[in-house]
């Protein structure tokens, strides 16, 4: 019977199943953060069970990292306790910490791809919604709460009901200035924040495999936000080639071995799958939120909904969030003014967006009076970054230029806006409050975040680059 | 982890979709490893921009000071994998939510903490919900998982499905590791398996060390 990617590398991972019904599945690589890993290291104590596979397993500290240079500990007061329970933790449990300081340190979603860690076919857990951002690659990865994390390092397996199975084809071909970012908010915009629940979605079609692999991270990472079990894209020779040479990828005759094994990671010709959703690329122009959650989402030329014509049960939830946002119905979000702008998060701070950022910023000056940043993913995305002079571009722009992080995604380190400000960020929640207190969040790509920064105004990139905005 | 029999309780409505763990637990709330729980919970909701007490929040109003069940919309949980969420429902004594449906993440939460997720047959739920509405948190219901029953004033009693492996592990408040740690045989039989057909999976190293 002809099988899904899916169904491969759940059948390959798949241990037992105990008497409750649940198949435990092994994790080849467990990645932790500083905001949940504390209180499973103090369960397990607790319970004086060891870690089981410290070597598979890596922490890093992301969440709640100041941005300044030449940031310690106490730069964040609010964050130096996380950081020594998870330094103390990791130490006791031989756990590898990417540390402050250390040259590697980043966000966990961009540091595991990037140093060869997570693999095509392999398995992947994070105490984070967003680990399926290396769904990019090819990896099963699950996001999971903080008793399920205890339980992953006692066991290294996962306890959990098999997922349904959901293909999502992205048909025909990107147009300019329209990233995996754009694709990834018209998708949730379509299927709805639940759209996908339940399911492992494999995403498909022309579109994808023309994406470099970065944008096939950011178009991962946001399948938690139409609701996702996990989210990925069958590896191609683009693949293996972004991960030859990677420092913890493997090598020589091992190499040769995983590569002819990475070829058979393919949905067989004729795989059902219980969902499918396709969508046309070729039309699709830039894409912001206007509203509080993900899926409430306009082209950038687009009007904003009128709660009148809405369907009778979404009536309030359109109208609590454009009181939220303070936006009129049927008005157009292109040429509204714009207190912030952040470009960062496991969503879109790889080197490749903030090329993008800064191919639109390069020669030009942030507009007055907005504040705008720029947070990498991580530190040897700044590195490289400014090996190309990136840091440059921005900071001569009026941009801030900081260490890596999370940030100002969900504030964790005291990034974050004032009350009623408008803020454009390349982020993947435009939750009420999230990025601070009364902060109106419109969720964007690099390059829209970009041209929005240097306007001063919610703008479409494409204009603003032909010299029209 | 605590289990879960019966509860009687204050059920509470707050009757919308999609309620994200940002709005149930704020990061701005969680500043230490051990915040207050009790206080985290809908932490922005019960406030007003002043900081003062929201008093048209329903968990401010007096009749759902001391609830017990949680009764809300679609998609329950959905966004962040946070726990806190969970905990700060356990430290208000809310050990069930009944929802049209939960964020996948968010449920699983719940079940390794003996907090009962509750999706009644959608014929009941809106005539559940009308009744929590209109007894306006004057009378408790019960929730019984030993029946898979909801009961209360304002109508009959209402039956619900659950899996029976969540009802179990509910009912006995299973130690989830030490279920697995059963399995640990076949863990150490699988690993040396696939140390053989993909081994690059088995082993994580640094080639630059």
């Amino acid at each position: 019977m002809p099988k899904t990617l899916f169904d491969k590398i759940w059948d390959a991972h798949l241990v037992a199943q105990r008497a409750d019904g649940r198949d435990l599945i092994y994790i080849d690589r467990h990645v932790l953060h500083e905001l949940h890993a504390p209180h499973a290291f103090e369960t397990i104590e607790k319970q004086h069970r060891p870690v089981r596979r410290p070597d598979l397993t890596f922490s890093m500290q992301d969440h709640t990292v100041a941005t300044k240079p030449g940031r310690d500990d106490s730069t964040n007061p609010d964050g130096a306790a996380f950081l020594r329970a998870m330094r103390e933790g990791s130490r006791k449990n031989n756990i590898r910490v990417f540390d402050l300081g250390d040259p590697e340190q980043g966000i966990s979603h961009v540091v595991a791809p990037e140093l060869g860690m997570v693999l095509p076919g392999a398995t992947h857990a994070v105490p984070d919604s967003h680990a399926s951002t290396v769904g990019g690659l090819g990896a099963l990865a699950f996001g999971c709460g903080t008793t399920e994390l205890a339980h992953i390092l006692v066991t290294q397996a996962i306890a959990m009901k098999r997922p349904k199975s959901m293909r999502i084809r992205l048909d025909r071909t990107l147009g300019p200035h329209v990233t995996a970012k754009d694709v990834a908010l018209r998708i949730i915009a379509e299927i709805g924040v639940s759209g996908a629940r339940g399911h492992v979605v494999e995403y498909a079609g022309e579109a994808v495999r023309a994406m470099p692999i970065e944008q096939r991270m950011t178009l991962c990472n946001l399948n938690i936000e139409m609701g996702g079990r996990s989210g990925f894209v069958a590896p191609d020779d683009a693949t293996s080639a972004w991960i030859k040479g990677r420092p913890w990828a493997p090598k020589g005759a091992m190499w040769d071995r995983a590569l002819a094994h990475w070829r058979t990671l393919v949905s067989d010709e004729g795989a059902t799958f219980d969902k499918e959703f396709v969508l046309d690329c070729s039309t699709l122009e830039p894409q912001i939120t206007w509203g509080t959650d993900p899926s409430q989402v306009l082209g950038i030329s687009g009007r904003v909904p009128d709660p009148a014509a809405a369907e009778q049960s979404r009536r309030p939830a359109v109208e609590s969030a454009l009181k939220y946002m303070g936006l009129q119905p049927g008005s157009t979000l292109a040429g509204l003014p714009v207190d912030r702008v952040f470009i960062g998060s496991c969503t879109n701070a790889r080197l490749p967006d903030l090329q993008a950022a800064a191919a639109v910023v390069r020669g030009r000056h942030v507009a007055e009076g907005v504040i705008a940043m720029v947070v990498p993913g991580s530190s040897t995305v700044k590195r490289a970054a400014e090996a190309a002079g990136l840091d440059r571009v921005f900071r001569d722009a009026g941009f801030f230029w900081g260490e890596s992080g999370c940030s100002m995604c969900a504030g964790g380190n005291g990034d974050r806006g004032e009350p009623g400000e408008r803020c454009v960020s390349t982020t993947n929640r435009n939750f009420e409050n999230r990025q601070g207190a009364g902060v109106r969040t419109h969720l964007v790509s690099p390059a829209t975040a970009a041209a929005t920064a240097i306007a001063g105004r919610i703008t479409d990139v494409r204009q603003l680059l032909a010299g029209n905005a | 982890m605590q289990p879960f029999i019966k509860h009687t309780g204050i059920a509470v409505p707050l009757l919308q979709d999609d309620i994200n763990t940002d709005q149930v637990a704020p990061v701005a709330a969680m500043r230490n490893l051990k915040p207050d729980y009790k206080k985290l919970l809908f932490m922005r909701a019960r406030q007003r921009a002043d900081g003062s007490e929201d008093p048209d929040f329903v968990l401010n109003k007096p009749q759902f000071r001391n609830p017990g069940i949680l009764v809300t919309g679609q998609n329950f949980g959905a966004g962040s994998s946070r726990e806190s969420a969970v905990w700060g429902m356990l430290a208000n004594n809310i050990r069930c939510i009944v929802a049209r449906s939960f964020a996948d993440i968010y449920r699983e939460n719940c079940l390794q903490n003996g907090l009962l997720p509750v999706v009644l047959r959608s014929e009941d739920a809106e005539a559940f919900e009308a009744r929590v509405v209109a007894v306006n948190g004057s009378t408790p219901f019960t929730v019984d998982l030993e029946t898979q029953t909801i009961s209360g004033p304002g109508g009959p009693d209402l039956t619900f499905d659950i899996p029976a492996a969540d009802r179990m592990r509910l009912l006995e408040g299973l130690d989830d590791i030490g279920f697995t740690l059963k399995h640990t045989d076949e863990i150490q039989v699988w690993e040396k398996r696939m140390a053989a057909a993909q081994p690059w999976l088995q082993t994580a190293v640094d080639s630059r060390q």
